[in-house]
């Protein structure tokens, strides 16, 4: 481990997010409050106007503003942050979509909230899931330290020139965004240090006023068809970069998550339980329990979500003979949650077994360890052979 | 699925009735204070009433009273009213502990 | 592990009260997790605050359902019906009161602490923000806490006048808070 030790301090999710991503010194910072990600705007205005992060705050009022700025200043060539949840969310999605067509390197904090359609002001993954599609790579974190973490990582990974691609760093609103935890917030020179191997290579293109260039023009035929294969393809490289960069971290600051998806008590597991985000830390310690109990339960907790980690997980989970997906969001249009029908995807390659999708969180009811409990025990009676219920909305019942 | 929750919705979209609790808050357990009209103080002039935020005083013909359904406790009749006839008092002193 | 829940009010500083016992209780070497659950983010609205502390890192994320401790920063919730929900056998009761508790408010509880809070921050703070009042009262009637950590981590969270107000309140919390052991 090279990097010193940093201060340990009590810090909520929201400050700690704004926190790491001033020792990013991102240069332009365009953010629109809203519950629960208030903290992060509020914090970084304040730390402009003590001079602890030089940067430009564009002062807009609303996130589609929040995103067309940082759009543009990263496609000017300048680091960017911002953070958003929901409705802000929802509301920049056309731009959310052209600053993943035109590659631009933004990195933004997504607070986990539900999203319209019904009025809520409550956790849930919704948003996140409303965004699947918007050719982001989005991933999802655990606990206060691992949002630091995440989001230094993420600068790594979206302004590397081999991927090139805007990053969504999810957390639960209220569980985590409101969770006050002891954090080790890293050096500043460490974090300028792990950021430094991108400056050793080429530079991305940009806006520089006079020069005949444009950006995300030419959609007609194989212009379109060109632009969309090569941001695919990238979402694919992504996958195996995250890996990378959590292990160089790990080398670097000594902390270390498993990249695309963490393992636990996986090993010699007989059935596996799926989850993400705060809910993944109860999970673990049901696991525990269920393991004292004599059950081989493991947990894949799934990190990165898009670009959906199917090499990794099949790897976790072949030969398991049952799996349970807690899904903490809804997917329309299908019977099961939405991890759940992505994961029903690579069925194939980690053999016939049963697929339980269980809906719950919704709305800040909790994924309690009650709850998780009895996903374990269902699976492993699946797991056994018995009868089963192939969806379930924990609450509804 | 069996389903044990007892549905709140009686439509198949999610429609409420205004005059009951989805969508009719009852603010008036926010309050931390509230307003004790001293009766012989008062004038009248109904400038309380008209400075009501959720206009919650009643007209009582010759004195108004808060409806303590709503009241939030925000204080502003005791600010302006003329004759100082109300006094903000903590709700502790409500609460029937035991 | 340990499980605090505290009942208040937006404005009455129940979300930082929860911040404030996760510093100290860190400054103590212990691993604490610490959130509020409110609605809309307005004064006067129910807050509650949960806070769980452990000698090993806390992985659950979620409310308190069987608390040993709660902490009623605001009289007025007492009607609450859900209020003592889960209490666990043998658990504190920390409240705000102007007033004596007449009798035992739930079977499960072994300790009381009741305390003019608000009374006392009107006089040390000039303001109704009882919390800091409450915290010293909590140390003292559970003393899982020493009064020194809280008042060592106060200034992580207030700073000039204020700050010296607040450890006045915290101080006489701690020495007013009248203990109950049933």
């Amino acid at each position: 481990m090279k990097a010193k030790k940093g201060k340990v301090s009590v810090m909520t999710g929201n400050v700690v997010a704004a926190n790491a991503a001033r020792l990013c010194r991102p240069e332009v910072v365009a953010c629109y409050p809203i519950t629960p990600q208030s903290e992060v705007a509020e914090s970084l205005s304040g730390f402009v106007a003590d001079g602890q992060l030089d940067a430009e705050i564009v002062e807009v009022e609303g996130e589609n503003s929040a995103m067309n700025v940082c759009r543009a200043a990263s496609m000017a060539g300048a680091r960017v942050f911002t953070a958003t949840s929901s409705y802000g969310l929802v509301y920049m999605y056309d731009t959310v979509l052209e600053t993943a067509g035109f590659r631009a390197p933004v990195v933004m904090v997504n607070v986990n909230r539900e999203t319209p359609g019904i009025h809520a002001v409550s956790s849930g993954q919704q948003d996140m899931i409303s965004t699947r599609d918007s050719g982001w790579v989005q991933i999802i974190v655990e606990n206060n330290q691992e949002i630091v973490d995440q989001i230094i990582m993420s600068y790594r990974l979206a302004e590397d020139f081999d991927i090139q691609l805007p990053v969504m760093m999810n957390y639960d609103g209220y569980y985590l965004s409101y969770l006050a935890e002891a954090v080790e917030m890293p050096d500043q020179a460490d974090v300028d240090a792990f950021l430094a191997p991108l400056k050793k290579q080429p530079q991305r293109p940009r806006i520089i006023p006079g020069a005949s260039t444009g950006c995300g023009t030419h959609g007609m035929e194989m212009g379109y068809v060109e632009a969309r294969y090569k941001h695919w393809v990238a979402l694919e490289r992504a996958k195996k970069k995250v890996d990378d960069i959590d292990k160089e971290f790990g080398e670097y600051f000594g902390r270390s998550y498993g990249g695309q998806i963490e393992e636990y008590r996986m090993n010699d597991a007989d059935i596996a339980i799926v989850a993400s985000g705060s809910a993944a830390g109860t999970a673990k310690t049901v696991v525990d329990a269920k393991r004292a109990e004599g059950i081989k339960v493991g947990l894949v907790k799934i990190r990165l979500f898009r670009p959906f980690p199917e090499e990794r997980l099949i790897q976790a989970l072949k030969g398991k003979k049952a799996i349970g997906v807690i899904d903490r969001s809804i997917c329309f249009g299908w019977k099961y949650g939405p991890m759940c029908v992505e994961l029903k995807a690579i069925a194939p390659s980690i053999g016939s077994v049963p697929i339980l999708s269980y809906i719950d969180g919704l709305a800040n009811l909790d994924i309690t360890i009650p709850h998780i409990g009895r996903v374990v025990d269902e699976v492993n009676a699946a797991a056994k052979g018995k009868a089963y219920q192939d969806v379930t909305w924990i609450p509804m019942e | 699925m069996v389903i044990k929750h007892k549905m709140i919705f009686k439509t198949e979209s999610p429609w409420s009735d205004a005059n009951q609790v989805m969508l009719k808050l009852d603010t008036g357990s926010w309050r931390t204070e509230r307003p004790v009209l001293d009766k012989e103080k008062c004038n009248y002039c109904g400038l309380c009433a008209l400075y009501c935020p959720p206009q919650c005083m009643k007209d009582m013909s010759d004195h108004y009273e808060v409806n303590l359904a709503f009241c939030k406790g925000c204080g502003i009749c005791a600010k302006e009213c003329p004759k100082q006839a109300y006094t903000m008092k903590p709700e502790g002193e409500f609460t029937h502990e035991g | 592990m340990k499980e605090i829940r505290i009942h208040g009010r937006g404005g009455q500083g129940a979300v930082l009260a929860a911040r404030m016992l996760a510093s100290a209780f860190v400054a103590e070497g212990k691993y604490v997790a610490s959130f509020p659950m409110y609605g809309f983010e307005r004064r006067g609205a129910p807050v509650v605050a949960f806070t769980r502390v452990d000698d090993k890192p806390i992985r659950e994320k979620t409310q308190i359902y069987n608390p040993d401790c709660l902490i009623v920063i605001d009289p007025g919730l007492l009607t609450l019906p859900t209020l003592f929900t889960g209490l666990q056998p043998g658990g504190a009761f920390i409240l705000n009161s102007p007033r004596k508790l007449p009798k035992k408010p739930n079977e499960n509880l072994k300790i009381g602490g009741v305390v003019n809070a608000t009374g006392i921050a009107v006089q040390e703070i000039g303001r109704d923000i009882p919390n800091t009042c409450l915290l010293g009262a909590f140390a003292a009637a559970t003393g899982w806490l020493k009064l020194e950590s809280i008042l060592a981590c106060l200034p992580d969270y207030l700073s000039g006048d204020m700050l010296q107000r607040n450890l006045k309140s915290a101080e006489r919390g701690y020495r007013e808070v009248e203990v109950v052991k049933w």
